[in-house]
């Protein structure tokens, strides 16, 4: 699967959207990949603080259970429901299936975040080990 | 997110196939529940007693009762320490009269071997190491048997669950076959030689052999969902050198008629005085038990921790077994896991959580 090149992507493996001072936040296709069946997706309600860097929430497949880590900093404005009850949408749809929307603290975070091509090369590295 | 493949007592092991080839642990557990999947199970280990005093010395170092069994039948049993704490458990075959093959652990192989060989000195057996001679394959599920019975000459249907035969196999004489297994459903293990060229050929050509089935290769994930399921014990989880008989819950396994095994006069004198038992948990509240998570009371205070928690593919519930207070055993007995610093609601429900549907044939 091909990385979109309209967002940034963290070492942790989130990807994160901006449109203006919003912005999606979600996990890329080799996340879902390596967790594997993905039963349960956990984020902060409306009106939390997500801070760059910091866990914000947990993601967990049959096998395993991992943080979630904030690629930037601001406050939750929408969550996606949809994925309280069909968390499978994230292993089918990786890139359409965002967390949380967050309105960005500062939007300049992102400026030090991998682009779509430093993200497939990292991630190829990864794979290799 | 720090996905990691789990090591497995340093084998290279699938924790799951290639989603590419239609796996995954949920179709893998899916698979074995209604038709059939297979595992490459040859990190177990086997040991092999034979002679005069064979049966004399199983008898010693098991806790069920070896003497019962008549030749190609198998039984689950354990070695106990003289606590009566378990070494391992472990499956006993009889394949002839004096020769008993026991199948043990991967991660207490070398612990296993010594402790056996090192109980059993008194008796004129002799104590083989089998476990780099032969890789064992499971076959899984209800079509297993059909499966199966495309690659053998041996009667399969005759073979009763935990008895094993002996026939061709893929071209390879004498191959071991048992109705055993680890996924709470009909199946067989297998028992072909170890060099790496026989043990892949046999593997492909069970795997076209099934897929008219839609056979699945399956991982140590969904190994441990299935046996999860069943209420299965994993070593080091349900059981281990500081739990005992009892506490786990394996009295039917444990024979007290038996006038002597390693562990016996200990367990006679703790039963009276079990204070924790094994329970199985459904989750009533939104959240996942894993492994090694607390136990909380009503009133938040810590009363036991789960040994084994994980989504149930097939029950489609989230589950898990734990060991609680015996006063916190009864069925329907709420209580809380603590997931994340938060109590999550569940409540003790009968096991095993699955049991799979009686055959007619």
């Amino acid at each position: 699967m091909a990385y979109p090149t309209d967002r940034k992507y963290t070492k942790e493996h989130e990807w994160i959207k901006a449109d203006g001072t919003s912005a999606s936040v979600g996990i890329t296709d080799y996340a879902q990949q390596s967790l594997g069946d993905i039963v349960f997706v956990e984020v902060p309600k409306v009106g939390a603080e997500m801070s760059a860097g910091k866990a914000f929430g947990t993601v967990e497949s049959v096998k395993a259970v991992s943080d979630l880590f904030a690629p930037a900093s601001g406050a939750v404005t929408e969550v996606n429901a949809e994925l309280a009850t069909s968390p499978e949408k994230v292993n089918s749809d990786p890139h359409g299936s965002w967390m949380v929307k967050i309105a960005l603290k500062n939007p300049g975070e992102l400026d030090s975040l991998l682009s779509a091509a430093d993200y497939e090369k990292f991630v190829a590295e990864e794979a290799g080990h | 997110m720090g996905a990691k493949m789990v090591e497995f007592n340093g084998w290279d092991m699938p924790v799951e196939y290639p989603a590419a080839i239609g796996c995954g642990i949920i179709n893998e557990h899916m698979a074995v529940r209604t038709s059939v999947g297979i595992f490459d199970v040859s990190h177990m280990g086997d040991i092999r007693l034979a002679g005069p005093q064979a049966l004399a010395a199983v008898q010693h170092i098991s806790m069920n009762d070896a003497s019962k069994l008549s030749v190609g039948q198998a039984q689950y049993s354990a070695l106990l320490y003289p606590e009566g704490t378990f070494v391992d458990d472990v499956i006993v075959h009889r394949l002839a009269d004096d020769d008993y093959l026991l199948v043990i652990n991967a991660g207490t192989r070398e612990k296993d071997f010594n402790w056996v060989r090192d109980n059993t000195r008194q008796f004129d057996c002799s104590v083989e190491n089998l476990s780099d001679d032969f890789t064992q394959i499971a076959i899984q599920g209800p079509k297993a048997v059909n499966l199966l019975q495309k690659l053998t000459d041996a009667d399969l249907n005759a073979v009763k669950f935990y008895w094993v035969t002996r026939g061709k196999l893929c071209g390879l004489p004498n191959i071991l076959m048992g109705r055993t297994g680890y996924t709470a459903e009909d199946g067989f293990e297998i028992y072909v030689p170890a060099d790496e060229s026989t043990s892949a050929r046999v593997w492909y050509e069970i795997l076209a052999a099934g897929k008219e089935f839609g056979v699945l290769p399956c991982g140590l994930g969904a190994r441990n969902t299935l046996r999860l399921e069943g209420k299965l014990p994993l070593y080091g989880h349900e059981i281990s050198d500081s739990i005992n008989v009892w506490e786990a819950g394996l009295d039917r396994f444990c024979k007290m008629e038996k006038p002597e095994f390693v562990g016996r006069a200990t367990l006679e004198k703790a039963k009276a005085g079990v204070k924790r038992t094994l329970v199985g948990l459904e989750m009533t509240e939104r959240g996942i038990a894993r492994d090694g998570y607390k136990i909380l009371d009503s009133h938040g205070r810590e009363i036991g921790y789960v040994t084994s928690g994980s989504p149930a593919p097939f029950l489609k519930k989230n589950i898990a077994l734990a060991y609680v207070p015996t006063e916190f055993s009864a069925i329907g007995a709420p209580v809380k896991v603590e997931i994340r610093g938060q109590g999550a609601g569940a409540v003790v429900v009968p096991t095993p959580f699955y049991k799979r549907p009686k055959k007619t044939t």
